[in-house]
């Protein structure tokens, strides 16, 4: 038996901790639970009813040639954006890696576009892609070339919207692999250079080794974050031209909030869900490797 | 600041024989620097001269890098074109709610955690945390319908309510109050402070910098939301600043560069303040939870 005491303390337990939890139960995990179920319904939204039709959304979502267009678009976008960001922040964090001055002036100037709102970002760039006054187009013209239409093209508007991605979040990349090599302990760089370890090879053997930890943890929450990333792809091509930029996310806000159409919304949320999920057990379970061993 | 930080740069010995290297190193260290500040400013620069510049001027083949006759003209018109006042008002209510609201549940559920007894607490926490596996970008069609049934649509508690509930902030705050030195509290709990006296006077004020990390993170997030205040509103004196540069960009996009640059100006001017304001909490605060992963 508890004593008054103990009872004392759960129930403060409960009300401390009860608001957040009540909140996660009706705005995280009931729409779960809710999205599972729509996908099994056919429903317009100005409907009354909601009949079960069985895997009929499924059926339709994964029969349409559009919707792999779009499941492509989303790894598209995932792999390049988070490639980029990551190559180039590695080399600017290995660059900048040293007994500078201003370098911490530096990390926070790249940092400062992550802290931006990604529809201001986006709607800077729209100006800057504009193919005749924009200031792309200001470097490409003393070449000889002549801008693409950034954003009207379907052939460029999914790098168009990649640059700005990996603009904006480059930063990030940057302040975690700075933080992950000032970890790095500095005995193993003097191990290796009484060994006679050249600079190439302290790299290989001593920082690759030493960051791999990092770059998998910002590559698994990058890869997550893309397939989240919204606002910039609404601001700056509004998921087109036709449909070269609408990624799955944007297909899910497409079939909800302008067709409507509360089951195949439900069907893409699920698919969503399930490709997340994976990735974070992923990462899960690998930080728990590294617990163990590491 | 800057200077504190260097010291925890190690330098590496150095010796005749690669002083020469390390110059080289050097060199392009600050290469790379002068490179990331153009790769960041140059975009920034091209908004700020197209926001002092007369509409003629954005329109001119080539381009001019100073506004021939700078002029604020474009910040008056952007300001007329759409209700600016009104969205400063509409981030500033729901950022500073949003944000006072996580705070508030991130520090009691934390607290609860790290301090009260409770069986299998364990279990409460994983609950919690596993709400960090179910991004809220998938729940939009069911959180629209449980709004609008709790008449919220087009309400600032609409706006608010639905992400209120903190995860990875009550996560840190548990951590940082696992912390403390056990004893201080112990201390206070054996000259009879209760719960309230503890949390006020010994667990928030001990852990002010993980608690302000917490409440930045949240600030910056709650200011640029997009796409939840989006779908939520439906009257332009509802909107936020994010929404609100949107469709200024959509109504004189194009025709009227200068007018959208000013109008961007509002928004990236407050931020970049307070971020060189007070960038070490939010840089660190992003490090240090990376690294300790």
């Amino acid at each position: 038996m508890p004593s008054p005491r103990e009872r004392h303390e759960w129930l403060l337990f409960v009300l401390l901790i009860g608001p957040n939890l009540a909140l996660f139960a009706v705005f995280t995990y009931w729409p779960l639970i809710y999205n599972f179920y729509l996908s099994f319904v056919r429903w317009n939204f100005l409907r009354p009813t909601k009949p079960f039709v069985g895997l009929d959304n499924y059926a339709n979502v994964f029969s349409s040639a559009q919707f792999w267009t779009i499941v492509t678009n989303t790894f598209v976008f995932a792999f390049f954006s988070v490639g980029l960001t990551l190559i180039i922040g590695l080399a600017l964090a290995l660059l900048i890696n040293q007994p500078l001055r201003y370098r911490n002036t530096a990390r926070a100037v790249l940092f400062s576009p992550v802290i931006m709102s990604g529809a201001v970002v986006a709607v800077v760039w729209s100006y800057i892609f504009d193919p005749r006054y924009g200031l792309i187009d200001q470097f490409l013209r003393p070449l000889g070339i002549a801008s693409p239409n950034w954003l009207s093209d379907p052939a460029w508007a999914m790098p168009a919207v990649i640059i700005v991605y990996v603009w904006k979040n480059l930063g990030y990349a940057v302040v975690i692999y700075l933080a992950g090599l000032q970890g790095i302990p500095r005995e193993l760089y003097e191990a290796a250079r009484v060994d006679g370890a050249g600079p190439w090879a302290r790299f290989w053997h001593v920082t690759l080794p030493g960051l791999s930890p990092i770059a998998f943890f910002l590559s698994v929450t990058s890869v997550l974050a893309t397939f989240q990333a919204f606002d910039i792809i609404k601001v700056l091509t509004d998921g087109g031209p036709v449909i070269s930029t609408t990624t799955l996310i944007y297909h899910l806000y497409t079939l909800g909030f302008v067709s409507y159409d509360a089951g195949q919304a439900g069907v893409v949320a699920v698919v969503l869900f399930m490709i997340m999920l994976v990735l974070t057990i992923i990462q899960i379970r690998y930080l728990e490797q590294r617990v163990n061993y590491g | 600041m800057t200077v504190r930080d260097e010291t925890i740069l190690a330098r590496p010995v150095v010796t005749k024989a690669n002083k020469g290297l390390l110059h080289v190193q050097r060199f392009f260290g600050y290469l790379a620097m002068a490179l990331a500040i153009f790769l960041v400013g140059l975009p920034v620069y091209w908004t700020i001269i197209a926001a002092f510049k007369e509409s003629a001027e954005i329109y001119r083949i080539p381009p001019t890098w100073v506004p021939l006759n700078p002029t604020f003209e474009n910040f008056s018109r952007a300001w007329n074109a759409a209700p600016f006042g009104r969205y400063y008002i509409n981030s500033f209510i729901t950022t500073l709610g949003g944000t006072l609201a996580k705070v508030l549940l991130a520090v009691l559920s934390a607290y609860a955690l790290a301090f009260l007894r409770f069986p299998r607490k364990d279990l409460v926490f994983l609950v919690l945390l596993a709400g960090l596996m179910i991004p809220p970008e998938i729940t939009i069609v069911p959180n629209y319908l449980t709004v609008g049934r709790l008449g919220w649509i087009n309400t600032y508690a609409g706006i608010i309510i639905p992400s209120a509930a903190v995860a990875y902030g009550t996560f840190l705050l548990r951590q940082a109050f696992l912390a403390l030195p056990f004893e201080v509290i112990e201390a206070a709990r054996v000259d009879g402070a209760g719960h309230v006296r503890i949390l006020l006077s010994i667990v928030i004020p001990m852990s002010q910098p993980a608690i302000v990390t917490m409440a930045l993170l949240a600030l910056v997030a709650r200011w640029n939301d997009f796409l939840w205040p989006l779908l939520v509103t439906h009257t332009s004196d509802m909107r936020t600043l994010p929404i609100g540069i949107f469709w200024l960009r959509n109504s004189e996009g194009v025709i009227n560069w200068g007018v959208v640059m000013a109008g961007s100006l509002f928004l990236i001017v407050p931020v970049l303040l307070v971020f060189l304001w007070l960038q070490r909490y939010i840089v660190e605060g992003i490090a240090a939870g990376a690294v300790k992963g």
